[in-house]
């Protein structure tokens, strides 16, 4: 057993995602205070990941590791937990570190928390679960233990320096695996790109159906503005994937975000938080997005909607 | 093809989540499906019309309330419904996963299916934990899935419209997102019908597994800071936020 804490980073088309930096940051003030090190592990073929502020970085260099595979990045970052014995294994809660962390934790038997959005020095571990209505305070048993990080929860410029990896090749053996990149997935061009609009209007669960996405459309046009939405009226097929905010979707920082019907999971947050002005409109007042968000109401959004209409 | 669905009954998010002691007052809140299930059950089902097969769902029953949940699935197009008689409100995905994966083991399942996160994932989703315990390879995130002869050709994403395709040999556990078409509508009628005429098939839970999590706390977040609310009627607030927006040269 050590008392080193391991990154699992991630990366797409050779950069590493910020979340990788922002762990990185937070894995070196916990290695200090438990007297360990922390250790990037990075995972690719022919990737340079020497830009790190870790104590040190682990490289693992694979033609079948070039593309994200949950299988052999599982196999892999299995193998080298159980030869390293780190105190702490972080991923990111991302698109990639959701398929691997409770994997592992099951696999090795080993506790894990999810939706971390902070970790204490004792490695208390704050998860923002129930769609970001709830904070609850969790300590891992044992002497490993498993997070997975939400995006965004510490700074990226800790986790950045200039360690220069140390490249290995796989501990395991990877033929046969069952799991076989195929091919990248590009956006559909042809709609409007959410990320270059300066005024979205932005709909959620709230707005009840297809058919009232019209009354959105309206408002958005008398704004000068364009529709987003958040993940939910997507996957109901109520507006196109090329317009959603957030975690899955897409990052945006226009002037102003108006919001209807969003309560702001932590996922949407991801994606918006940096926009200038944002104004929730919202029935439920315990929402988390009125923690976020400059202005807030909870009148009901068509009235509102309708009302601003006739004003502007 | 045996396709199994593996669903979560989680506390609804609706409302106020009362706390009891370190955790959420579970005999206070309502209990509803996990959203991303919907989208699951509905693959499932896709997959099915498209290959031929039974679509199995299965669930721990956390508080006595998920024969529900299994007729609308039933109404959608599953064939089978099996509930776990786990009476635990406090189970966690640790546990549920081992119940999950030891009723699993007997359905010689070539695909399971489970949504890609609940809100109440504080220990990991059961997901990639049914695979770990099953020994099938696990993928999420997926947003369409094709079956072909002994694999299976799913659609992963990533963020903002990127993605990737990835083959996968059969049999595997899936963590879907979004199902390739919108979940269809069951009508009440028809919900109504298969609750009168289905058998939900009973199993005892099997097996142990916790999450190692000691509670020390739930509460609702801190927060720094809190938006200013405008109050009155929906046409005063309109105007306050018009007045707002143009104030700013927004508007």
């Amino acid at each position: 057993m050590s008392n080193d804490i391991f990154v699992i980073t991630e990366h797409m088309d050779e950069k590493f995602s910020d979340v990788s930096f922002e762990m990185v940051g937070k894995a070196k003030e916990l290695a200090s205070a438990l007297g360990g090190q922390a250790v990037a592990v990075a995972l690719g073929s022919g990737l340079s990941a020497n830009g790190f502020a870790s104590d040190s970085t682990i490289y693992v260099d694979g033609a079948n590791l070039a593309q994200f595979n949950p299988e052999a990045y599982g196999k892999v970052i299995e193998a080298l937990v159980k030869e390293k014995s780190p105190r702490l294994v972080m991923f990111g809660w991302t698109a990639t570190g959701m398929d691997l962390a409770a994997w592992l934790s099951a696999r090795l038997g080993k506790p894990c928390a999810a939706y971390v959005k902070n970790i204490g020095a004792d490695l208390t571990m704050t998860c923002q679960i129930y769609g970001g209505k709830m904070s609850a305070d969790v300590s891992p048993d044992g002497d490993m233990a498993i997070a997975a990080v939400l995006a965004g929860s510490f700074p990226v410029e800790a986790g950045q320096g200039s360690t220069a990896a140390t490249q290995i090749e796989s501990p395991v053996a990877l033929d046969g695996l069952k799991i076989k990149f195929v091919e990248a997935i590009k956006p559909a061009a042809g709609d409007v790109d959410i990320t270059a609009q300066t005024k979205l209007v932005s709909i959620g669960r709230g707005i009840g159906s297809k058919d009232n996405v019209e009354l959105a459309e309206e408002l958005a046009k008398k704004l000068g503005a364009t529709v987003s939405s958040s993940r939910p009226v997507v996957d109901a097929g109520w507006m196109p994937r090329t317009r959603q905010v957030g975690k899955s979707g897409l990052k945006v920082k226009p002037k102003l975000y108006l919001m209807l019907g969003i309560s702001g999971a932590p996922e949407h947050l991801e994606g918006m938080k940096g926009a200038e002005l944002i104004i929730a409109i919202n029935t439920d007042k315990k929402a988390p997005i009125f923690n976020v968000a400059h202005y807030g109401s909870t009148a009901d959004l068509f009235e509102v909607a309708e009302a601003m209409l006739e004003l502007l | 093809m045996n396709i199994v669905v593996a669903i979560k009954h989680i506390p609804s998010i609706a409302d106020d989540l009362p706390v009891k002691g370190n955790n959420v007052d579970f005999d206070s809140v309502d209990f509803v499906l996990n959203e991303f299930d919907e989208q699951s059950i509905e693959q499932a089902v896709l997959v099915k019309e498209a290959v031929g097969g039974t679509v199995t769902v299965v669930g721990v029953d956390m508080i006595g309330e998920l024969d529900a949940v299994l007729h609308l699935a039933l109404a959608k197009g599953a064939d089978k419904a099996v509930k776990i008689t786990g009476d635990d409100p406090a189970a966690d995905s640790h546990q549920q996963a081992k119940w999950l994966a030891e009723a699993i083991k007997g359905m010689s399942a070539d695909i399971v299916f489970a949504g890609v996160q609940a809100s109440n994932d504080l220990d990991g989703q059961i997901g990639p934990m049914i695979a770990a315990h099953l020994d099938m390879p696990y993928i999420g995130g997926v947003s369409s899935v094709e079956v072909a002869g002994d694999s299976a050709m799913v659609n992963k994403e990533f963020a903002g419209g990127v993605g990737a395709k990835y083959s996968v040999s059969l049999p595997m556990v899936v963590g879907v997102q979004a199902a390739s078409k919108p979940p269809r509508y069951a009508p009440i009628s028809k919900v109504r019908q298969v609750a009168q005429t289905a058998t939900i098939e009973k199993i005892a839970p099997s097996g142990e597994a916790g999450a190692g999590l000691t509670f020390k706390k739930m509460a609702p977040p801190v927060v720094t800071g809190h938006a200013e609310m405008f109050t009155g009627s929906s046409k005063e607030v309109a105007a306050k936020i018009v007045e707002l927006l143009k104030s700013k040269g927004l508007a």
